[in-house]
């Protein structure tokens, strides 16, 4: 199957797998409750795997569903639940704040109109090699031409992983756990 | 693909769906049985010869019960935790190749619903997804026996999928693809993988029992401390879900190690079988194999939750964090020197 059953697949299923991704990330703002908006950000980033799907990008497809979904949503969830916040704990925002946050969400909104306005509409995309998102393709890709890059942010992570141990242990002495 | 083709995977989903609910359905059974054996009862007995009705009636005890919401759950939530929880569990039976091809009249059939090229990835993800169910039912309960419970298997979760992911690395250096079909082929007769991966699959099977919530990492419903766990609130059918879903998580994942280590649907001495059989028994024999792997992996499952009493949650960290991840690099690096230099 693979390959071409994916690519064959026509434009509609992209255009409401796209209209359920935005329609989902406003709900991730809208909502009241952070858990569910959390939820919300769940759906969106499925349906961003879906997308991935539709490119013919397997692995980022499933590395997506397992890294994004499978582990940093469910650490999201797991804090907010700890936090536990809700209407009654937020604290009442001065209306200074709200204009200001109105004011700058605004000028934003401005200049990405203005960005996109430049943008024509693309000619379709078709790659040369549609295997390219294939586990092995993009596994020769990483090693060779990209290796270096790599390579350093993985070390980006390490020392970011590093960092993050350095500031949850204050303790100059931790106790044994 | 043509309409044939469609109609046989249908088939094929549906026959897969019924046998991972029966298989669930009679694991309760064979629970109870075997914690009677290892405790010197008898079990259940009452219902049908040697209690063999008893996960029906087991079923309809559980949909004739009165269902409750709690008054300050939410609703919506509350019902969308066992029912994600189930769903995850099904999902995975997907990617498991049972069978070699099986010749019926004069259609060849392949024993598997897709076989996409990232199989194990995808038994990966799905594993991952598991947790949402019990973290969502957990909260929804607003009762804080449950959500220590779901934070507890979120915790978990997260701490044994690590070292699950880089005990299935090693076993990736070596076979080459991620392609669960390709990965059964590999194994013919008798070359299994548990033979140049011992340690590798050690290390599985203990996340294994972690991320199916088995003793004796059962924290999450861990009774002695947090009345049920994350489904201290549930009752009927949306209890019966978790339950069922936990079954159904030990059958899949059950079958995920017969295929990645033990064999899958090989055994030795297949060759021979195969020619003096014929093409439509020879195959359906490999997958008998499978599934007494199986059943032997469950049996395994319960042996271990009726010998070994639960983990302190420290103690449980300390082995996820401590001694599975640097045990689980230091058989990835031994993997690779000996396929290097040897």
């Amino acid at each position: 199957m693979g390959i071409r059953y994916f690519v064959n697949i026509n434009m509609n299923t992209f255009y409401f797998i796209a209209f359920l991704s935005i329609f989902f990330s406003i709900l991730v703002i809208t909502a009241k409750n952070p858990v569910h908006s959390i939820l919300y950000l769940v759906l969106t980033f499925f349906t961003f795997t879906v997308h991935y799907i539709l490119l013919n990008a397997q692995f980022l497809a499933v590395v997506n569903f397992i890294v994004y979904m499978g582990a940093i949503l469910v650490l999201f969830l797991y804090t907010l639940m700890l936090i536990n916040l809700n209407k009654d704990s937020e604290p009442v925002k001065s209306n200074m704040v709200k204009i200001a946050a109105v004011l700058g969400g605004g000028c934003l909104l401005v200049v990405l109109v203005g960005c996109l306005k430049q943008v024509g509409v693309a000619d379709p995309v078709l790659l040369k090699d549609p295997g390219l998102g294939l586990v092995q393709n993009l596994g020769k890709v990483l090693f060779n031409e990209f290796l270096l890059p790599f390579e350093i942010s993985s070390l980006l992570l390490l020392s970011a992983m590093v960092g993050a141990v350095l500031l949850a242990t204050k303790d100059p002495k931790p106790k044994s756990v | 693909m043509e309409l044939g083709d469609i109609i046989i995977k249908f088939i094929l989903v549906v026959i897969i769906f019924a046998i991972s609910l029966v298989v669930a359905m009679y694991s309760t059974y064979a629970e109870r049985k075997i914690a009677a054996f290892f405790q010197d009862r008898i079990g259940p007995n009452r219902a049908g010869p040697w209690g063999l009705l008893q996960p029906l009636c087991d079923g309809a005890k559980m949909f004739l019960k009165e269902e409750i919401i709690p008054t300050n759950a939410s609703a919506f939530l509350f019902i969308a935790g066992p029912s994600l929880a189930i769903l995850t569990a099904c999902l995975g039976s997907a990617v498991i190749p049972w069978g070699q091809n099986i010749q019926i009249g004069s259609r060849v059939v392949e024993l598997q619903v897709a076989d996409i090229n990232v199989g194990v990835l995808y038994i990966f993800g799905v594993v991952s997804l598991g947790v949402y169910g019990v973290m969502i039912g957990g909260w929804a309960s607003n009762n804080k026996y449950s959500l220590l419970g779901a934070i507890r298997a979120a915790s978990q979760n997260i701490s044994y999928e690590i070292s699950m992911g880089l005990s299935i690395i090693a076993l990736l250096m070596l076979t080459g693809t991620l392609s669960l079909r390709e990965l059964a082929a590999q194994q013919h007769d008798w070359h299994w993988n548990v033979l140049r991966q011992p340690l590798g699959f050690l290390l599985f099977i203990v996340c294994a029992f972690a991320e199916t919530n088995r003793t004796p990492f059962d924290l999450p419903e861990c009774e002695t401390e947090l009345v049920g766990g994350y489904h201290t609130e549930y009752s009927s059918m949306k209890l019966g879900f978790y339950l069922f879903a936990e079954y159904i998580n030990m059958f899949i994942s059950s079958a995920v190690m017969a295929t990645l280590y033990w064999g899958g649907y090989n055994y030795p001495g297949m060759d021979w079988v195969l020619v003096h059989t014929g093409p439509t028994i020879g195959p359906l024999i490999g997958v008998i194999v499978l599934f007494a792997k199986i059943f032997l992996f469950i049996f395994f499952f319960m042996w271990v939750r009726w010998t070994i009493p639960r983990f302190r949650y420290d103690q449980l960290m300390d082995l996820g964090w401590k001694v599975l991840i640097p045990l689980a690099i230091a058989n990835i690096v031994l993997t690779g020197l000996i396929s290097n230099y040897l």
